[in-house]
């Protein structure tokens, strides 16, 4: 068994989602950790196959966990989340707790051979986060996104259900705000982590996208971002490429560029910015970069020149009165 | 021998599926049985004198009653021969009930059976032999462990009826959940208005003594002789010297120690008394904030103490009690609402626990009864109650009801729109649970005469949004998600076993169930009392449960120790094992495997070591028996020899009857 | 919920084989369900359902299939877990909405036209080019929405970064191939199956 990750793109990563697996392959260079793709990989099916089908879904999936398994891989990472959903899905029917015999066989039937053993799906996220961790990360942390403000949204999958996607916590999950946070970026309160973008609802009802879109673009203005962070390619665009269209039936018009964590990443770790596909963001990153920096080095001033005007009087321990040794206490 | 057999129809329950009278006449052949016949109803009352007359006429050694389980009757027909001049070990039943009539239509099956089993209990009946119990001392002593209104009430009742108290009380002051409460319901009473006089008279009544910040360390012994170690943890203040004055409070510098009392919404100092009315009345250090126990310096305290109480250098003191009698009345812990990741995991300030808000709503609160947010301090316009958190919910490993929560929050609620007229009180629900006197009253009160907002659903999630929570929940009889913009959010966290129950149940060798809570007997007739003699149960620590029904069972357990130790000697039950000396060899494994610690190795004057039963420890499991490799201890009326006679009496029968 | 129009016999009415096939199909027991409402509370799409999840479960629970296959709700679902996450029951909540998407495929039933055709244009893609081919998909959906223009602003933007692939990106191998033949062999589905269970569920060419 290879200790190689086997890295399954999706199909966005070739078109739409194109930066996000330019940025992810330039972040595991940096950092170490090996990717090889998943020969002759195929679309695993993604939201359109289950809601046809269990068992399609299982066997469009399980194909690529053949794929995986014949080129040696124990553990295969995936960047995007209908993708791990997918290949998880399969494999716990299969091999999980509650692994049915009748979806075994039916899957069976569908991909014309034996189904694969077991083989473990991933997220990016979950790898970056697990085998490198935030404080590796912040020690090679070249150019600290210092003052950049920055909503970190996981999309509604990522982590849920707990029972199937089993990393951080499914209601406030945390990695991508550590990871982020040993980049230098400060990481505002979100509420909308897990909340849903409208998903792949663009296209057939673009109506119950821009609701919920413009919902995430708002309640992260309000939070005080000065940009949304995701994981998801579909998140990504709806956001970003959308974001006329969201605003357009909103009424408002939120400006908040939409990268990819693994470009910030990428950013932070000091990789050039043209082998992060940050171009191929619809709004670009750099202004807010920028504007960012500014503003933290005002606030730098003001602190210090607060500072100084105050020196000499010591500041209060914990909130308790001191205890002055040559006095006497009562 | 001369034996008599009654084969009971009990009505139809035995006699439609089995024919008695041929299990009767079956019996009549049996060897040493002289009188065999069926009854009707052998345990009713010419049942019984039918049976005393027969042992009288006939002079009969021994009776066997074929009728229901001897859980049921086995008391009754042992009472009945005794009464007629027999031992009452000289009886046998054998279960042609449960264990015939109620399992099998085959009437001809059954019929067999029966006659199998009464053939076996005649056997057995021909090897049993006599046994008397044997009476000692008790202590009329009671232990109660916990000092909440259970414990108290049931410290009361035991110190009225005669018996001295040893009343054990984890924190340094009684008064339990009940002293937290500002008001009960349905009277919305004053909780600790009620509460006061009865903690002043546990602590002043001259048959108690109190020991809080004290714990249970160990127990042993038996019932009417309990030996229990009891730990008290040190409170760094002589009790004896300590007036409660309260100015060591006043100049202790160490502010910002969480105030537990308070459910952790403020802060109090590091030495001093918990709340205005503890009992006793005395101040305690927490050591871990202590200036002067962790870093050596100040002892502000012991400068300005007028008594002189400071002592810094106190240690633990360990105390032994002998007690008759044990009642557990440690009461319940609340669920952890940083459990619920929905609602914020305890990160927003403003949403907090229902005891919380209880101690907010307290006019001896943190904030001196105004209800304040805790992230501004502004008065809350708008409080949204959530109901059934940590209950009703497999998810969180919690499907139980906990009973109290919507009283509680009607309570709450109501109590909300009393102190802040203008506001909004929603409380979001899946049921409501009043069934108590006054209880549905109180909650349509709260309704129709306060206007608080009941609405049907849960809340799925809560966000902060320009200083306030948006609390997104379902109006499921509308039919529609529903938000409200909340100031305050109320959790009615559900009960939990309190902190440390599997440890005191194993020290009293008690049962808990998978939650926790401590076991009944039997949960419908015998709500007191667990399966180990002499420990009694009362209040929330047996299951989640209200004020009222704390106190009631609390009485309850009292009575039961009263009634076990009203007598100045109890009878052991002699069904317990019986060591015969000279074949023991003296290995000790029957002292390893008794679950409960009823076998002494003596010594004899040889130096030789032979096992002993405590008889009155031993509760008649037979491990010991099984054990022994020298067949030396025994179980009184189940020795190997009269369990064997049953089985050699069943499988001869069997020969028997395959043969033919 | 649109108001039945007399009153509901609760035994006659109920298609028991209806509730067991949704059980079996789901693995989920509606039984435990107890009408909490949470799952309503969270879900993001429940604006533009025309019956609240909860209240599909009820359908379900009562065994109103008709009611239940009928409504919009099911093809609205984007499955994203906010209701299995949160039910205190432990119910798969988003795995009953897709098991009754299943079955009102499977019974003709697509109120919502537009999600069944991005749906069956999607699949088509795969089953043609082994990967879904995005240009291609939008291609076709703009002409069967019969809203080419919307998002036609989107164009010049991905032109411009390079998003637009104007070819499909096939796999390397096999893959291709192996792919149509899933999605022919699910198309005929098992012999002896019973009719309308994996047979012709979805069709490019029909995606009307």
């Amino acid at each position: 068994m290879s200790a190689t990750l086997g890295y399954y793109p999706g199909c966005s990563q070739s078109g739409t989602a194109a930066e996000y697996d330019i940025s992810t392959r330039a972040c595991c260079q940096a950092l170490g950790v090996e990717l090889a793709d998943v020969p002759d990989w195929t679309c695993c099916g993604s939201t359109p196959a289950h809601t046809v089908d269990h068992h399609l879904a299982g066997a469009l999936a399980a194909r690529n966990l053949l794929q995986a398994e014949a080129a040696g891989f124990a553990r295969v990472a995936t960047p995007c989340p209908s993708c791990l959903a997918a290949l998880k899905t399969a494999d716990a029917h299969l091999h999980g707790p509650g692994a049915d015999e009748t979806y075994r066989a039916e899957v069976e039937r569908l991909l014309g051979r034996p189904v694969p053993g077991p083989v473990e799906s991933v997220s990016v996220l979950q790898v970056l986060f697990e085998q490198v961790g935030p404080e590796a990360i912040r020690k090679l942390v070249k150019r600290p996104l210092t003052g950049l403000r920055v909503a970190p949204y996981y999309g509604c999958i990522m982590n849920r259900p707990p029972g199937l996607m089993t990393f951080d916590d499914p209601e406030n999950p945390v990695a991508m705000d550590e990871i982020l946070a040993a980049c230098g970026a400060t990481v505002v309160d979100f509420p909308f982590k897990t909340e849903c973008c409208g998903a792949a609802f663009a296209m057939p009802r673009l109506d119950i996208m821009q609701r919920l879109s413009a919902r995430i673009l708002d309640t992260a203005q309000n939070a005080g971002a000065d940009c949304v962070v995701v994981a998801c390619p579909l998140c990504q665009m709806n956001l970003d490429l959308r974001r006329g269209q969201v605003n357009a039936a909103s009424g408002q018009d939120i400006r908040m560029p939409v990268p990819y964590f693994t470009q910030l990443l990428g950013l932070a770790l000091g990789v050039e910015e043209n082998k992060l596909g940050m171009g191929k963001l619809v709004l670009p990153l750099a202004p807010a970069l920028t504007a960012a920096h500014k503003r933290e080095q005002a606030l730098a001033a003001e602190r210090a020149a607060k500072a100084a005007a105050k020196n000499g009087k010591p500041a209060a321990q914990n909130g308790a009165e001191p205890c002055k040794e040559d006095a006497p206490c009562a | 021998m001369r034996i008599g057999v009654m084969v009971c129809h009990c009505g139809n329950n035995i006699a439609a599926t089995v024919d008695v009278e041929a299990v009767a006449a079956a019996a009549r052949e049996f060897p040493d049985v002289v009188y065999a016949t069926d009854h009707m109803y052998a345990c009713s009352d010419p049942g019984q004198k039918n049976i005393e007359q027969v042992i009288r006429d006939l002079k009969l050694d021994g009776v066997v009653v074929a009728s229901c389980s001897p859980r049921m009757h086995e008391v009754t027909f042992r009472r009945a021969v005794e009464r007629a001049g027999l031992n009452r070990y000289m009886f046998e039943m054998a279960n042609i009930r449960e264990h015939v009539a109620w399992i099998s239509l085959d009437r001809k099956r059954n019929t067999q059976k029966a006659t199998d089993l009464v053939r076996m209990a005649v056997e057995k009946l021909r090897v049993d032999r006599p046994l008397t119990p044997k009476s000692f001392d008790v202590q009329k002593r009671v232990l109660i462990v916990g000092g909440g209104v259970a414990g108290i009430q049931a410290a009361l009742d035991c110190a009225d009826g005669g018996l001295d108290v040893v009343l054990v009380e984890r924190k340094s002051s009684i008064g339990g959940i009940m002293s937290k409460l500002d008001k009960t319901f349905p009277t919305v009473d004053c909780s600790v208005c009620v509460l006061g006089p009865k903690m002043v008279d546990a602590g002043q009544n001259p048959r108690i003594t109190l020991h809080t910040l004290s714990e249970v360390d160990e127990v042993s012994g038996y019932v009417g002789n309990f030996e229990v170690k009891i730990r008290k943890h040190t409170t760094y203040v002589d009790w004896t010297k300590c007036t409660g004055c309260g100015a060591c409070e006043e100049k202790c510098p160490s502010r910002k120690v969480p105030d537990a009392f308070n459910e952790n919404v403020s802060f109090t100092t590091a030495i001093g008394i918990p709340f205005p009315q503890a009992i006793p009345k005395r101040a305690t250090i927490n050591a871990a904030h202590c200036i002067r126990l962790t870093k050596g310096k100040c002892g502000a305290c012991e400068k300005v103490c007028p008594t002189g109480a400071i002592d810094y250098d106190m240690q633990d003191e360990v105390v032994t009690e002998k007690v008759g009698a044990i009642i557990a009345a440690t009461g319940l812990n609340l669920f952890d609402h940083k459990k619920c990741g929905e609602y914020g995991a305890g990160r927003y300030p403003d949403v907090v626990t229902s005891l919380a808000y209880e101690r907010m709503l307290s006019a001896s609160g943190p904030t001196a009864g105004h209800i304040k947010r805790p992230s501004d301090g502004m008065e809350p316009k708008t409080v949204v109650f959530i109901s059934c958190v940590g209950s009703r919910d497999r998810s969180l490993g919690r499907p139980y009801c906990s009973g109290f929560c919507c009283m509680y929050t009607a309570k709450q609620a109501l109590l909300t729109r009393d102190h802040i007229p203008d506001s909004k009180a929603f409380v979001f629900y899946m049921d409501i649970r009043a069934n108590g006197k006054g209880y549905e009253e109180f909650v349509r009160r709260a309704q129709e005469e306060y206007g608080v907002e009941y609405v049907r659903g849960r809340v799925a999630q809560i966000y902060p949004r320009n200083g306030q929570l948006i609390v997104r929940g379902a109006d499921t009889l509308l039919g529609a998600q529903v938000e409200v913009a909340a100031d305050l959010v109320v959790l009615a966290v559900g009960a939990e076993a309190a902190q440390g129950s599997p440890e005191l149940a194993e020290k009293l060798r008690i049962s808990y169930d998978a939650y926790g809570f401590f076991m009944e007997s039997h949960p419908k007739l015998r709500p007191v009392e667990t399966n180990t003699v002499g420990v009694f149960l009362a209040g929330a620590c047996q299951g989640p449960k209200d004020i009222p029904a704390s106190v009631a069972q609390a009485s309850a357990a009292a009575g039961k120790v009263l009634a076990l130790l009203s007598k100045d000697k109890l009878e052991s039950d002699p069904q317990i094992a019986l060591v015969t000396t000279n074949r023991c060899i003296g290995c000790g494994k029957c002292e390893r495997t008794c679950p409960f610690g009823a076998i002494r190795m003596r010594e004899l004057r040889d130096g030789s070591l032979r096992a002993e039963v405590v008889e009155t420890v031993c509760q008649g499991c037979g491990i010991c028996s099984v054990t022994c490799p020298v067949r030396a201890i025994q179980l009184q009326h189940f020795t190997d020899s009269q369990l064997l006679a049953e089985v050699n009496a069943l499988c001869r029968t069997w020969d028997e009857t395959t043969e033919s | 919920m649109l108001s039945p129009r007399q009153t509901v016999d609760l035994v006659a009415e109920r298609d028991m084989a209806f509730v067991e096939a949704v059980a079996r199909e789901s693995g989920q027991d509606l039984k435990s369900c107890y009408q909490c409402g949470n799952c309503t509370a969270g879900c993001a799409y429940t604006h533009d359902y025309d019956i609240p999840v909860h209240q599909v479960m009820r359908l379900v629970q009562l065994g109103h299939k008709e009611r239940a296959l009928n409504c919009r709700s099911i093809w609205l679902c984007a499955t994203c877990q906010a209701c299995t996450t949160r039910c205190p029951n432990n119910i798969e909540v988003a795995t009953v909405m897709d098991v009754l998407r299943h079955m009102a495929r499977r019974e003709g039933h697509a109120p919502e036209r537009l999600v069944k055709s991005f749906t069956d244009g999607f699949l088509a893609s795969v089953a043609r080019h082994g990967r879904v081919f995005e240009v291609g998909l939008a291609a076709v959906f703009a002409v069967i929405s019969g809203k080419p223009m919307q998002d036609a602003g989107l164009g010049p933007a991905m032109l411009s970064r390079g998003k637009l692939a104007f070819l499909p990106h096939e796999p390397s191998s096999k893959g291709k191939e192996e792919v149509a033949a899933i999605f022919r062999r699910f198309k005929e589905g098992t012999p002896g199956h019973a009719a309308g269970h994996g047979s012709g569920q979805i069709s490019g060419e029909d995606a009307k």
